[in-house]
């Protein structure tokens, strides 16, 4: 049986924010009086991940998904709730604990700015306590995987942002970690970069078993890499499941386009009974619930002549986007 | 703390920040006149201090530069180590960079103060030095086991006091996350070192002493190289320095558990 690698029970986290308002006056006014209110920006959440698994965290920009990453990470404190990730309190900070570990943020870099990536690659490897022939094994071994090699001579600052990216993540795994955290890794990265970066991570779990939990904007890097999410709701978790269920509860129907050998026959399709969408000549789109797609198309094709036909599947952004407009949608 | 993989680290810390900087020859070139401009500058406003009468708080212009010395080499350290590694950390905590030391199976501390090294100041502390060795000489200073002991163990402890009182400041930047001022000042306190306790006010001298203790920085070491320091000022400055390091360290453990990281 796989074993829980992180175990998170009624966690929330509060933060003292100052409020300032607008103009001279409040400038003045917030300079020598600050207005401070606790915000609870993680409320009483609970979930288990197991070793291995791929989790992708989704929600809105301030749900609280890099909170949530944080606290397992050990960064922030929990205000109530306790965490275990990998046995240990995260927020101790145990050198064990941080050996295992690893956060890659997608806006922040760690490699130095003016050097080669090779030097920040040796300085992590000396913090992680490697010698030197295991870290340039292990550089050699990941730069293989991510498809660079020049690219580790060059001063940072004249690397383009996808080289960067991957340079970090090599400075950042080559202490073998087996939980990656990983907030927006792809942010900015063009098309390609994205696909070779989502590549390397799926590679990096199947040969290593590493749990990853990723936050993303971009769906395609949910899609590609998690069959689970966790959908944080203002700081609640609003669904924690299969991505696949997850779908097909926000878009239980599909557009089907049938286009049928004449207007008659297209005429007789739009009054036999299904929800038509729209009606163009002999092409018409008609909505299919997904649990009884097989037999509508059965009772179509044996009923009608019919010249060719396509299933729309519902474009993924829209219908994630649905569970990201806060206060909006209940799943 | 397994001390061979920090002397690791720090040999590596050494090379990438060496290598950093020696990227932009010409900043290297400009920090080196500059620091050989400012100690003849020092020397000059200190000549002037004591033109009319040859005395100030007691001290003969070439007692007052074993002061300037010393104030010289801590000032090297400070621009070595201090300044591109302590003004740093309110770099890492405004951007939130310092979630990546967090995270590193190293002491965040160590981590923090002894990354970067800003290798002009190096020549600072090698022009205090010989600045040392001058006033040695024209002081007809005495060498001997228990004046080497002592003038280390006093310089010691005038590093950890400065060192702790920098590293107190920029730790509130986790609170106040803007402290940029308050190591300026703190840096013009230090200004003040450069001359002897006595010539300044009863009141002033308490609040070196006791407030700031920019007075054992400086004033007790160039005590020690003249053979007027009292046992009880030496066991002091390292009581001082103890305390200041000790509470530097448990103040920046205390404070860690208020880091809320910047915001992606």
């Amino acid at each position: 049986m796989v074993q829980n690698i992180i175990d998170v029970r009624n966690l929330s986290k509060s933060f003292d924010i100052s409020t300032k308002e607008p103009g001279l006056k409040g400038t003045i006014k917030h300079f020598f009086r600050r207005e401070t209110k606790s915000l609870k920006v993680i409320k009483d959440i609970s979930f288990e991940i197991k070793e291995g698994e791929i989790v992708g965290f989704l929600g809105a920009n301030g749900a609280g998904k890099t909170t949530i990453l944080k606290m397992l990470c050990g960064l922030i404190y929990p205000s109530e709730g306790s965490i275990l990730v990998s046995g240990h309190l995260p927020f101790r900070r145990k050198e064990n604990f941080l050996k295992n570990i690893t956060l890659i943020m997608g806006q922040k870099q760690q490699l130095i700015w003016d050097l080669p990536p090779i030097e920040s690659f040796y300085l992590n490897a000396s913090i992680y306590d490697l010698d030197k022939i295991e870290a340039k094994k292990r550089i050699k071994k990941l730069s293989e995987m991510l498809e660079i090699d020049e690219e580790l001579f060059i001063p940072v600052r004249k690397l383009s942002l996808g080289q960067r990216m991957k340079s970090e993540l090599l400075a950042a795994l080559i202490h073998e970690p087996n939980i990656l955290f990983l907030d927006e890794p792809t942010l900015g990265l063009d098309i390609n970069a994205q696909r070779n970066l989502r590549k390397f991570l799926q590679k990096y779990n199947k040969e290593t078993n590493a749990t990853i939990c990723l936050t993303s904007h971009y769906m395609k890097d949910i899609t590609s890499l998690c069959k689970r999410v966790i959908c944080v709701q203002e700081g609640s978790i609003s669904y924690d499941g299969k991505l696949d269920l997850l779908l097909k509860k926000l878009s239980p129907v599909k557009e089907i386009l049938i286009v049928c050998r004449s207007e008659e026959d297209a005429i007789k399709l739009e009054n036999s009974g299904f929800t038509v969408k729209n009606k163009i000549k002999n092409e018409i789109t008609i909505k299919i619930e997904n649990n009884s797609i097989t037999s509508s198309l059965k009772t179509i094709l044996n009923n009608f002549d019919i010249e060719d036909l396509f299933i729309n599947e519902p474009p993924i952004d829209e219908i994630i986007g649905k569970i990201l407009i806060k206060k909006d949608y209940d799943i | 703390m397994n001390l061979r993989k920090y002397l690791k680290v720090y040999k590596k810390f050494l090379h990438t920040s060496l290598a950093s900087e020696l990227e932009y020859k010409t900043n290297i070139l400009v920090d080196l006149i500059t620091a050989i401009l400012s100690l003849i500058g020092s020397i000059f406003l200190l000549s002037i201090f004591f033109q009319n009468n040859g005395y100030i708080g007691g001290w003969e212009f070439e007692q007052a530069l074993i002061i300037q010395g010393i104030y010289t080499i801590l000032n090297g350290i400070t621009n070595t180590w201090f300044n591109p590694n302590l003004t740093e950390i309110v770099k890492h905590i405004r951007e939130g960079t310092l979630d990546f030391v967090l995270l590193k199976p190293i002491d965040s501390q160590f981590f923090i103060s002894l990354k970067k090294i800003n290798p002009s100041g190096i020549l600072e502390i090698m022009l205090g030095y010989c600045l040392l060795c001058f006033c040695i000489r024209i002081n007809q200073i005495n060498i001997n086991l228990s004046f080497l002991t002592l003038s280390m163990i006093t310089i010691s402890c005038s590093i950890c006091i400065l060192y702790s009182l920098w590293f107190f400041i920029s730790t509130t930047t986790i609170w106040f996350v803007k402290t940029w001022n308050a190591t300026e000042v703190l840096r013009s306190f230090l200004y003040i070192g450069r001359f002897p306790l006595n010539s300044f006010s009863f009141s002033l001298r308490i609040f070196f002493s006791v407030f700031i203790p920019i007075a054992f920085i400086t004033t007790i070491p160039s005590e020690v190289f003249l053979g007027l320091s009292q046992l009880w000022k030496i066991l002091l400055e390292v009581i001082v320095a103890a305390v200041f390091l000790i509470t530097s360290r448990k103040f920046w453990l205390f404070a860690l558990k208020f880091y809320s990281s910047a915001s992606s």
